[in-house]
């Protein structure tokens, strides 16, 4: 049995975090549960299931929709979870990503993350967090960076990012801690009281991180005894994105293509296997193989073909094969138009990888990566803001008829969305369940 | 006029073009003279970037060269006439909205095309769009926003500048993230532009430019 078949078969018998076989609160659930899996499984791996999965990939809906703020849903993880459920059990999806979107707004606070503001802190209590973009690795820091990683990100990213972290930067390398001379040398900063106050919020920090990890845990545990499964492991990023997203950021990348290029091409080598581990770390801790990727610079308009094929491509290429082979599914998000891409991103292993469509138009993406890949999506968010009811089903209908034949396809919306009507949505799940179904 | 240096910057060899530059500025080449040829190298930009050879790197590089460029030639600038312009683009990103690089990027296209444009920046309460419209007086404005929030922010921000009776005196225009033809129809705009070029387009034709 190949890995992924070997992963699909543990969701079928799924456990709980003791290691105990799940226990069910209906034989009905259970059998939603494993129809629902089977029907994920089918359309991965480019076989027509009984009919087309549906899921809702929301960002802020369910909170805002439930009449709380973000704000809110940041600060309380029991309204957060609970409205998560009630969103789950009102459409009955065959796969959410649990509740775990809002995230935990105290960590934040103690730990004074500067990377993003959120409801209280730069942002109004009923809108989504937002990205504060900057330089915070300098154009000078390539090698720095490429020397150590891992230091580089304790010794000065991260107290970049998090004001808290500040005592971070004092912190030996651990890699001098090697034999008993001057061993002691290497831990003196931690007398130091900056480092120590950096310690002490972050034990306060984690445990903050935990109380909020049980509960969204907690959430998508009894969602699993309901029938209603998360096949979502965690998330990896395209090297691109790592270094272009919040180390380098837009402008500074756009410009290292001209100014530095070979130590941009050399810092994505670095990442390659790093970001790999990172995906598939976390599905051998979750148990679950879906991988997420979002993808954002190299969105059409962005770079130019060759650009794309040089410096994008190559290094997100090898994340997903290093996924594939390690038994991960490998999830990427054309966050935006792709149109331009799909004829070098098509070059995958058949059935192993699905792939969340935005703005591109469905029949192009079929006809190329659909070919090779699930596809998930792609009714647009202004149509579940604005449409109506019908306008709704009938793109739904459309789709189906484009992207369902041959298997391969999951209906869901196309970007993850903060506001929408409710009728839509829900108009959308019905939409999918009644034209999704093979004959 | 040197073709040297429209070349260097057209085809963004910005060390050739840096170094060009301060050789004409050394033997006393006037200002307005290096300020053309910059401008005409930023003509062959923005047209390579409509014919789509040309995207994201080269835009950025661009505006990192001429602010380079400017500095070099300020000192000597002080004296120099103001400039003429197609038109005023009033821009912003809406309230509740902390996104800037698409409205910088489309921005920095509708400056090197010739328009005088101010630019409000991000998290923009719709009174101050409509206060910057009655001191700036621009034909156009661009309102710019990422996320499904902006949906009902713009159209709140076109209600204000309506209630204020200045809805007559300009062109609206949105872009950003999520928003298409049906959030342009929802907000109450007038066309919806899906990129930097497509800004400028509009924005030349409502000018007659």
């Amino acid at each position: 049995m190949d890995k992924l078949e070997a992963a699909f078969e543990r969701l079928l018998s799924p456990k709980g975090p003791d290691g105990n076989d799940v226990q069910f609160q209906s034989a009905e659930a259970k059998a939603n549960y494993q129809a629902s899996i089977t029907r994920l499984r089918d359309a991965i791996q480019l076989r027509e299931p009984d009919r087309v999965p549906v899921t809702v990939l929301p960002s802020m809906f369910p909170y805002l929709n439930a009449g709380m703020t973000v704000e809110e849903a940041m600060y309380d993880y029991d309204k957060c979870t609970a409205a998560f459920k009630q969103f789950i059990l009102e459409l009955k999806p065959d796969m959410h990503i649990g509740a775990s979107a809002p995230g935990p707004g105290k960590f934040y606070e103690i730990l004074d993350y500067k990377l993003y503001s959120w409801p209280g802190h730069g942002v109004a209590p009923e809108h989504c967090y937002q990205c504060n973009e900057a330089e915070y690795m300098t154009a000078d820091e390539y090698d720095l960076f490429m020397m150590d990683p891992s230091f580089y990100f304790r010794n000065f990213y991260l107290p970049r990012v998090f004001g808290a972290l500040s005592g971070f930067s004092m912190l030996a390398p651990y890699t001098s801690i090697l034999e008993m001379y001057g061993v002691a040398f290497n831990f003196v900063p931690f007398a130091l009281p900056p480092v120590q106050a950096t310690f002490q919020k972050l034990f306060e920090a984690g445990a903050e991180a935990l109380k909020w990890a049980m509960a969204t845990g907690a959430s998508d545990g009894e969602l699993t005894t309901l029938g209603f499964p998360t096949i979502l492991g965690g998330f990896t990023k395209a090297p691109f994105d790592v270094l272009g997203d919040t180390l380098r950021g837009t402008k500074g990348i756009m410009l290292d293509i001209y100014r530095q290029p070979d130590k941009l091409l050399a810092a994505m080598d670095r990442l390659v296997p790093i970001m790999i581990a990172m995906g598939v770390g976390a599905a051998q801790q979750t148990g679950k193989p879906l991988i997420f990727i979002p993808l954002h610079k190299g969105a059409d308009g962005f770079l130019s073909d060759a650009q794309f094929k040089k410096f994008y491509w190559p290094t997100l290429k090898q994340v997903i094969l290093g996924l594939i082979e390690n038994g991960c599914i490998p999830f990427p998000a054309l966050e935006g138009h792709w149109g331009s891409r799909l004829e070098v991103i098509q070059d995958i292993p058949k059935g192993k990888t699905a792939w969340m469509v935005d703005q591109t138009d469905m029949a192009e993406v079929k006809k190329t990566l659909g070919q090779n890949a699930c596809l998930i999506g792609n009714v647009p968010s202004s149509l579940l803001k604005l449409g109506t009811v019908q306008e709704v089903k009938d793109y739904v209908k459309k789709i189906i008829d484009i992207a369902a034949p041959g298997g391969g396809f999951i209906l869901s919306n196309g970007a993850f969305f903060d506001e929408a009507n409710w009728d839509n949505v829900k108009a959308m799940v019905a939409a999918g369940r009644e034209y999704g179904v093979y004959k | 006029m040197s073709q040297q240096l429209i070349d260097a910057i057209a085809d963004m060899r910005e060390g050739d073009a840096l170094a060009l530059v301060k050789e004409m500025a050394d033997s006393g080449v006037k200002p307005f003279v290096i300020l053309n040829d910059v401008k005409a190298a930023m003509d062959v930009i923005g047209q390579r970037y409509e014919e789509g050879t040309y995207f994201l790197p080269e835009l950025m590089l661009a505006g990192e060269m001429m602010n380079q460029i400017m500095a070099i030639v300020k000192p000597a600038l002080a004296e120099s006439a103001e400039e003429e312009h197609l038109g005023k683009v009033l821009i912003g990103t809406v309230k509740g909205d902390i996104h800037d690089i698409g409205k910088d990027i489309v921005t920095f296209m509708l400056k090197v095309s010739g328009f005088d444009v101010l630019d409000l920046g991000v998290d923009v309460p719709e009174q101050k769009f409509v206060d910057a419209i009655k001191t700036f007086q621009p034909q156009v404005v661009g309102l710019s926003g990422f996320l499904t929030l902006a949906f009902d922010q713009m159209k709140t921000t076109v209600e204000a500048i309506e209630k204020a009776g200045l809805r007559d005196q300009v062109k609206i225009m949105i872009g950003g993230g999520q928003m298409d033809e049906a959030v342009k129809e929802f907000v109450g705009a007038d066309a919806y532009g899906k990129d930097a070029m497509a800004a400028v387009k509009l924005a030349k034709g409502w000018v007659g430019g």
